[in-house]
């Protein structure tokens, strides 16, 4: 829960027919989740997803618009301001957190973005977990499954019982190490377990992660064994999303920039959250390591470079 | 303005920033000026700039500027730094 007064935002992101509704449902069945609004997506003309969901909370916002891309985060951005006006003029009850389902197709950083960059949207809400479905049925099926997969901090393995053998969770847990990954069927979660902080990231160990899709997809750690210069990362990481920003999907990691704790890092795409300095680290393991989950990325290249840079440091 | 995200640490930090982006930079031709601490001005050598705002925005110009992708993977660009 954000300390500033922010409302927290969860956003539920998962491919098509992968059961973001009935994860949402379930959440919501909670009393934990009492006095929360959800915005969904109306997909083409059925409109499904709304009336499942208008079952569970009448506060529901429905998007005017079919898909949740680049062009069309305005629409996020307005329905989250319009949910604070209703509010204050007492149209709306208090809400305490807002659920944002995205549609099966859309790329989750636009989303991110919106909720990181857009003035009145950032001053009142705040990011709290990216919660991507997977159907352990039919498991990664393309390219955006595997975008929502990179910018999950939860990944809820769906449809279990129909696939109880998927073996999906191991293979999640290798794509993304930044993930906490949780098994449910039929929308059985509680909210502690898709919403509390995820974990740090685990290391991916120094062989090659089995990839994924065309691209090549998979998760590499870079582990550093002397302080970085933060100045450096900066210039060194907002380099490389300019030069490899479409093949990155997402960066998370702990630094160490020679204080007390370390400092949080966690970006999706191109978009990269304000870091976070904490106190202290979190186990006895103090060495920098950052994960990057992308196309094409080669550990020991990046290794080389950021260590290259923080090196040349004045 | 808004802050970007590796753009802390004030007037000392954005004085590093700018001596370590020029080493980068210098490499692909370039400099970058601080410009009132407010903004930086990016240069090639055929006298041609832009203004910036941010880390950020410095390479999408500076790839611009260059006519090709800076990518902090460049072996040469990681050898020069090392020098």
């Amino acid at each position: 829960m954000p300390s500033d007064g922010k409302l927290p935002v969860a956003l539920v992101t998962g491919f098509l027919g992968s059961g973001k509704t009935t994860l949402i449902g379930g959440l919501l069945g909670h009393h934990a989740m009492g006095e929360t609004a959800v915005i969904v997506n109306e997909l083409g003309e059925i409109g499904i997803d709304h009336h499942l969901l208008r079952r569970v909370d009448e506060r529901t916002v429905l998007l005017k618009s079919g898909c949740l891309c680049c062009t069309l985060r305005g629409d996020l951005a307005e329905e989250l301001r319009d949910l604070l006006g209703r509010r204050d003029r007492g149209e709306i009850p208090l809400f305490k957190r807002v659920v944002v389902e995205t549609t099966g197709l859309a790329d989750p950083a636009p989303v991110v973005y919106t909720l990181l960059a857009e003035p009145v949207v950032k001053h009142h809400y705040e990011l709290e977990s990216v919660i991507t479905t997977v159907d352990a049925q039919h498991g990664l099926v393309r390219d955006e499954s595997l975008r929502q997969v990179a910018a999950a901090d939860t990944l809820v393995v769906t449809k279990t019982d129909l696939a109880p053998e998927s073996g999906l969770a191991a293979r999640l847990a290798v794509l993304n190490p930044a993930a906490r990954i949780i098994e449910a069927s039929f929308g059985a979660v509680s909210p502690d377990d898709v919403l509390t902080p995820s974990p740090h990231p685990r290391e991916t160990g120094s062989g090659d992660a089995p990839a994924y899709g065309h691209g090549d997809v998979r998760a590499v750690t870079v582990v550093l064994d002397d302080a970085l210069d933060w100045a450096a990362f900066g210039i060194w990481l907002t380099m490389l999303l300019q030069a490899r920003g479409s093949e990155i999907y997402r960066v998370k990691g702990l630094l160490d920039v020679g204080q007390d704790g370390p400092v949080l890092l966690n970006g999706v795409q191109h978009v990269v959250h304000p870091p976070v300095h904490l106190d202290a680290w979190p186990d006895d393991d103090r060495r920098s390591r950052l994960v990057f989950i992308g196309a094409g990325l080669d550990r020991e290249a990046l290794r080389r470079s950021l260590e290259a840079f923080s090196r040349a440091a004045p | 303005m808004e802050e970007h995200w590796a753009e802390d640490g004030g007037r000392r930090g954005r004085l590093s920033r700018v001596r370590l982006a020029n080493r980068v930079l210098d490499h692909f031709g370039l400099r970058l000026d601080d410009w009132g601490c407010r903004t930086y001005v990016l240069r090639d050598r055929k006298g041609r700039s832009a203004v910036v705002a941010n880390l950020g925005e410095v390479w999408v110009e500076a790839e611009r500027l260059a006519g090709r992708q800076l990518d902090p993977l460049d072996p040469e660009l990681v050898t020069a730094l090392a020098l």
